[in-house]
């Protein structure tokens, strides 16, 4: 399978691919590990016509200490992340769950910007986002905005980022010492999950992400709010569809969904406060 | 669009298309038909290649992509006639049937040993949860795995 004809081009700066997507407007998308990408336009689910390659920004790719967060570029690789030393302290759960995508091939390639900009519901990182409460940086023209990751999923692979902005930067607040868990339920080691949990445990500030259960990464806002009242895990794990809208496919009834989310919210509190 | 990678040692140029993936553009641009392509989907890791040293699926990986890039396939690992220790160790462990899987299980042992390069049995197969194989049942091509791993550490010592 070959993807239909396009054009080019290789931005060698942020400043240089936001004045190309200006240019081609909403023909353009922007290429980064090209990992959702490329398999959509095998498919010709998707048809751009100009490809913008920021795959070599490397002054977009790292994982930085800001003082009260970690700043993330928007280019970092999957396995980057996995062996951050720096997100083994200050948010493990990151590198963890950046391990659990897909295989070493696929991390090899894919960006932690690309996966959020995706904005898959079936996607690993966008629920770790969501669960560390994070704060997503994008760029244009017209200069930067910051996004709070519980806005920034609007539809099924529709983000709040506009069609002239490219993402640059991901903050995570600092979650060291803090009880965590990530829940990622598939049939097969490389697979997609067919369900998973993301959960970072404070009290009042506890976050907990959902995957695959509705058309976009959820928060689970019942959840954390059952958390934040003193709920055991088995009576906050009781509320994990109420902000879910689960879908059948051929992996999973809407019954078996449900099920599968109350038990991972379950064990998820349980592991993070274990 | 002209694009320039060092394959297997050698400075190769060449005239693409943009659409071009890189295993076609290896197996038909540049006639090594060593990579293979199995699924064409991502799934299966029978094109995987290292791109910088690093294990890809080159069917998710345009030529464009990878222009300027250090391009290694299976054909690219023997030196002066002789076996990289990895395909020796596919072949003393009987780690392949078919042998459809076997230049992209390689391709994926030899980059994860660059990372890990004394893994566990468990760190082996999650290392080569992208390559799918039909015949073999994976018990000797970890069992390759995991004695390449050996021989490395001798001979490095
Ligand atoms: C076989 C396989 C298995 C996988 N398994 C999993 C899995 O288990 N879990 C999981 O979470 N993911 C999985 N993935 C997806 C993988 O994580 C992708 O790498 C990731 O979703 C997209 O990142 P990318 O850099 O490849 O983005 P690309 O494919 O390059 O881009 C994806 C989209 O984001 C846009 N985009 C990219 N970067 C930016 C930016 N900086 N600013 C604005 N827009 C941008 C692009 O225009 C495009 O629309 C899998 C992929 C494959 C091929
Ligand atoms: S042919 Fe590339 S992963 Fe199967
Ligand atoms: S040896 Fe036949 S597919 Fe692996």
């Amino acid at each position: 399978m070959i993807p239909a004809p396009f054009d080019y081009a290789r931005a060698g700066s942020a400043e240089e691919a936001l004045s190309l997507l200006t240019e081609h407007g909403e023909d353009a998308k922007l290429l980064a590990g090209g990992h959702s990408l490329l398999p959509l336009m095998k498919l010709r689910l998707a048809q751009p016509s100009v490809l913008i390659d920021v795959g070599r920004l490397r002054d977009l790719s790292y994982i930085r200490d800001a003082g009260d967060h970690i700043a993330v570029g928007a280019l970092t690789r999957h396995h980057d992340l996995e062996t951050s030393d720096l997100l083994e302290t200050e948010a493990p759960i990151l590198k963890h769950a950046a391990g659990e995508v897909g295989d070493p091939q696929v991390r090899h390639r894919g960006t932690i910007g690309g996966s959020l900009a995706h904005a898959d519901p079936a996607s690993d990182l966008p629920a770790v986002v969501l669960a560390l409460k994070g704060t997503l940086v994008a760029r244009s023209p017209s200069g930067e905005r910051e996004i709070r990751a519980d806005e920034f999923f609007t539809g099924f692979l529709e983000s709040a980022l506009a069609p002239d902005e490219l993402l640059t930067e991901i903050r995570i607040p600092k979650v060291a010492g803090l009880g965590w868990s990530f829940q990622k339920f598939n049939r097969r080691a490389q697979d997609w999950a067919i369900v998973g949990v993301a959960a970072v445990v404070d009290g009042e500030r506890t976050g907990v992400g959902l995957v695959n259960m509705g058309s976009t990464p959820i928060r689970a806002a019942a959840v954390e709010a059952a958390v934040a009242g003193g709920a055991s895990a088995e009576e906050a794990a009781q509320r994990a569809v109420d902000d879910a809208e689960p879908q059948a496919d051929l992996n999973a009834s809407v019954e078996y969904r449900t099920h599968l989310a109350k038990v991972l919210v379950r064990r998820a509190l349980e592991e993070a406060r274990a | 669009m002209r694009i320039t990678m060092t394959v297997n040692g050698r400075e190769r140029s060449s005239e693409v298309e943009p659409r071009t993936l890189l295993v076609h553009h290896i197996r038909e641009g540049l006639g090594l038909t060593g990579t293979n392509v199995g699924c064409d989907t991502s799934s299966c890791g029978a094109c995987t290649v290292l791109m910088d040293g690093e294990s890809v699926k080159s069917c998710t990986v345009l030529a464009v992509q990878a222009d300027g890039a250090d391009v290694t396939t299976i054909e690219g690992l023997a030196r002066d006639g002789e076996m990289h220790p990895m395909q020796q160790a596919f072949q003393r462990n009987h780690g392949l049937q078919c042998g459809f899987c076997t230049p992209g299980m390689v391709m994926a042992a030899v980059s994860l040993l660059e990372e890990v390069p004394h893994p566990t049995d468990r760190e082996v197969r999650l290392g080569l949860e992208g390559n799918l194989c039909r015949c073999t049942g994976y018990q000797n091509i970890v069992a390759a795995v995991l004695d390449a791993a050996g021989s490395t550490q001798e001979a490095g010592a």
